[in-house]
């Protein structure tokens, strides 16, 4: 049985070359969904890694009770006192969060671009930022530090250049990497510059926090609750870049899983056709075989094989292509949450999403095979062999 | 002699849609071991479908059908294509080779389904290939051999597994006189050398001589019978 299997399904393979146009339907059509698919995937699962990879445990914001973003947030100085001083807190630093209208480098049109006004224990508390060019800035003056991925995205953001927003003139004195995450696409300044800047005297937008110990989060939400001058709250960045890339992930994944879904309704479809016109053109000479004493079960499951071998060609081609085309590919998005701003993030074409992909192509290869293949087999051998 | 084919009764119809279709009505035949027998009549008289219900690649309707002594409406369709490959040969009018496969893959084809190891079903098939005087050719592909040669491998493989009923249905419809001439000797070697029992539909008077027996067919009935 393995050995009529196996020759019939040689034999078709061979057969593949002088079926080159019909075969490469199939190729190309599911390597066209699987393209899609994991290519859509991989934007959102790079969006969240973007966000997700911002997150520490041990840090947390203190934001205004009730607010649901950085930029809706509003913090007294009086509220950062405070909290710097809270039991279980090892450094703090407020910070402003607004956007200025920047150029993009590529359109030329303005976007949001975060200015994020820090004290200088913002650096200690985010131990993965570091100047890759140029230097700090200096407090008190209207210099700033931009993150790479900004660099890359917004005109004016080099090293030496003015920039101007908001009726002030910047000077970018340095560029910082921050392993990639959310921050790489903010520009930082210093806090009270930011706040003249932004006619923002004396207040803030959150309280970036380090714990003690990332156990400490409920037992500080809990003092900040009992604690009758405080109208605030604790989130963990766990937290808080979960949810405001959750909602996005989550949309761009069913807008993905919904368009890989109905490409992949043509792709059955070209497979079957290109399947039963394969299995067709050998009408007689699976007939032949039968005829000669091959089983049906060999035959059914040649074409299968052959359905899946041609299926997981175009499984890998589109695989391939998106991760040769989009992985590491930088896009940004409009981050339409709470806080307005451009979030710049990287394609990120896994395994497990190749893999996914792979399947989808195996799954429809199968259903593109079954039914020639059952076809074929159950075709009476004398009918079959009239050949017409 | 012992009989080898033996039908009884015979009938076959088709359904096509509403229509039904009778094809064979009442066929009595019996063919002897070492037979050569052809069968004539009229396109459209039921002389494919006879054959085809000899070699078990068909059920009759009714009646019975039984080769060396087994009864084929018995078995099962998977064991009627084990029975096949043993007990029977198929020629075709045009050959049905498989075109990817050199001769010698064809002829070694229904060797795939016996217990021959690889070495001795390669020697079978070129022993077959040389009782059909084709051995120069092996390694051509059909689409490089002429009808007559595509023909003889197509003889050679109905040999391979040595079974001893040949079913020929116009074995040389597709071919010019002198080739046709040329594979109605060969059949008529395989006949008288090597015993084999033979059945030939043919429309080819010239062909009917070759044979020890002509049967003629008209409208699903055995008509006459002239004896060689
Ligand atoms: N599977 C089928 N379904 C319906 N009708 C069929 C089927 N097979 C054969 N027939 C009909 O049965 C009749 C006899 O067919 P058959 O092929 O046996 O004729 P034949 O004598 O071999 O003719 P020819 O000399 O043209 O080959 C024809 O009318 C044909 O249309
Ligand atoms: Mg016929």
């Amino acid at each position: 049985m393995l050995k009529q299997i196996w020759e019939i399904t040689l034999m078709n393979l061979r057969n593949l070359g002088s079926r080159l146009g019909s075969s490469s339907v199939i190729v190309v059509g599911i390597a066209g969904v699987v393209g899609v698919l994991v290519g859509l995937l991989s934007m959102a699962s790079g969006f969240s890694a973007a966000l997700q990879s911002t997150s520490k445990p041990d840090r947390a914001l203190i934001i205004r009770d009730g607010s649901n973003g950085e930029m809706s947030s509003y913090i007294s100085t009086q509220d950062l006192n405070i909290i710097s001083r809270m039991e279980g807190i090892n450094a703090s630093s407020g910070e402003v969060f607004v956007v200025a209208d920047v150029p993009k480098k590529s359109t030329g049109t303005p976007a949001n671009l975060v200015v994020r006004g820090v004290q200088q224990s913002a650096f200690g508390i985010r131990p993965e930022l570091h100047i890759v060019e140029g230097r700090n800035f200096a407090t008190g003056v209207g210099e700033l530090i931009a993150g790479y991925k900004a660099s890359l995205e917004f005109s004016g953001l080099e090293i030496g250049k003015k920039i101007q927003f908001r009726d002030s003139a910047w000077t970018v004195v340095g560029i910082f990497e921050s392993d990639g995450n959310a921050y790489e696409s903010e520009v930082w300044a210093d806090l009270p510059v930011v706040q003249t800047a932004f006619r923002r005297d004396g207040a803030m937008n959150t309280i970036r926090v380090i714990l003690d110990d990332p156990s400490l989060a409920n037992v500080i939400q809990q003092r900040i609750q009992d604690d009758p001058r405080l109208d605030l709250k604790l989130v963990t960045e766990d937290e808080f870049y979960k949810a405001q890339s959750q909602q996005r992930a989550d949309l761009i994944n069913t807008f993905g899983v919904s368009i890989g879904v109905i490409m992949a309704i043509g792709a059955v479809f070209a497979a079957l056709n290109t399947m039963y016109s394969a299995v067709s053109v050998r009408t007689v000479e699976i007939a032949t075989l039968r005829a000669l004493g091959f089983g049906g079960f060999p035959v059914v499951v040649s074409v299968m094989i052959e359905a899946l071998v041609l299926a997981s060609i175009g499984g890998l081609l589109g695989g391939g292509l998106v991760y040769l085309i989009f992985d590491g590919y930088t896009a940004s998005t409009l981050n339409t949450g709470a806080s307005f701003s451009q979030v710049v993030f990287d394609f990120a074409v896994t395994p497990e999403l190749l893999r996914l992909g792979i399947t989808w192509a195996l799954l429809l290869g199968l259903i593109g095979g079954l039914f020639p293949a059952i076809h074929a087999a159950r075709m009476p051998i004398t009918v079959a062999l009239r050949g017409d | 002699m012992s009989e080898i084919v033996n039908c009884r009764d015979l009938e076959k119809t088709f359904i096509k849609g509403k229509e039904t279709v009778e094809v064979l009505t009442g066929i009595n035949l019996t063919v002897d071991e070492g037979d050569f027998l052809a069968l004539m009549g009229p396109s459209g008289s039921g002389k494919t479908t006879l054959l085809n219900l000899i070699g078990g690649l068909d059920h009759p309707t009714a009646g019975i059908v039984s080769v060396s002594g087994i009864d084929l409406n018995g078995l099962s369709s998977s064991a009627l294509a084990r029975w096949r490959a043993v007990n029977v040969g198929f020629i075709f009018q045009f050959y049905n080779l498989l075109p990817v496969l050199n001769a010698q893959r064809n002829v070694e084809l229904p060797l795939l389904l016996t217990k021959l190891s690889r070495s001795q079903r390669t020697k079978n098939a070129a022993t077959a290939l040389e009782i059909v005087g084709l051995s120069d050719r092996a390694k051509h592909k059909p689409g490089e051999l002429s009808g007559g040669q595509q023909q003889r491998v197509a003889i050679a493989r109905a040999l391979v597994a040595d079974p001893a009923l040949l079913l020929c249905d116009e074995p040389t419809g597709d071919l010019d006189r002198g080739t046709a001439d040329e594979i109605l000797e060969l059949l008529e070697l395989l006949n008288r050398d090597h015993g084999k029992t033979i059945i030939i539909v043919t429309h080819d008077p010239k062909a009917a001589n070759h044979a020890q027996r002509t049967l003629y067919m008209d409208k699903g009935k055995l008509v006459e019978e002239a004896t060689a």
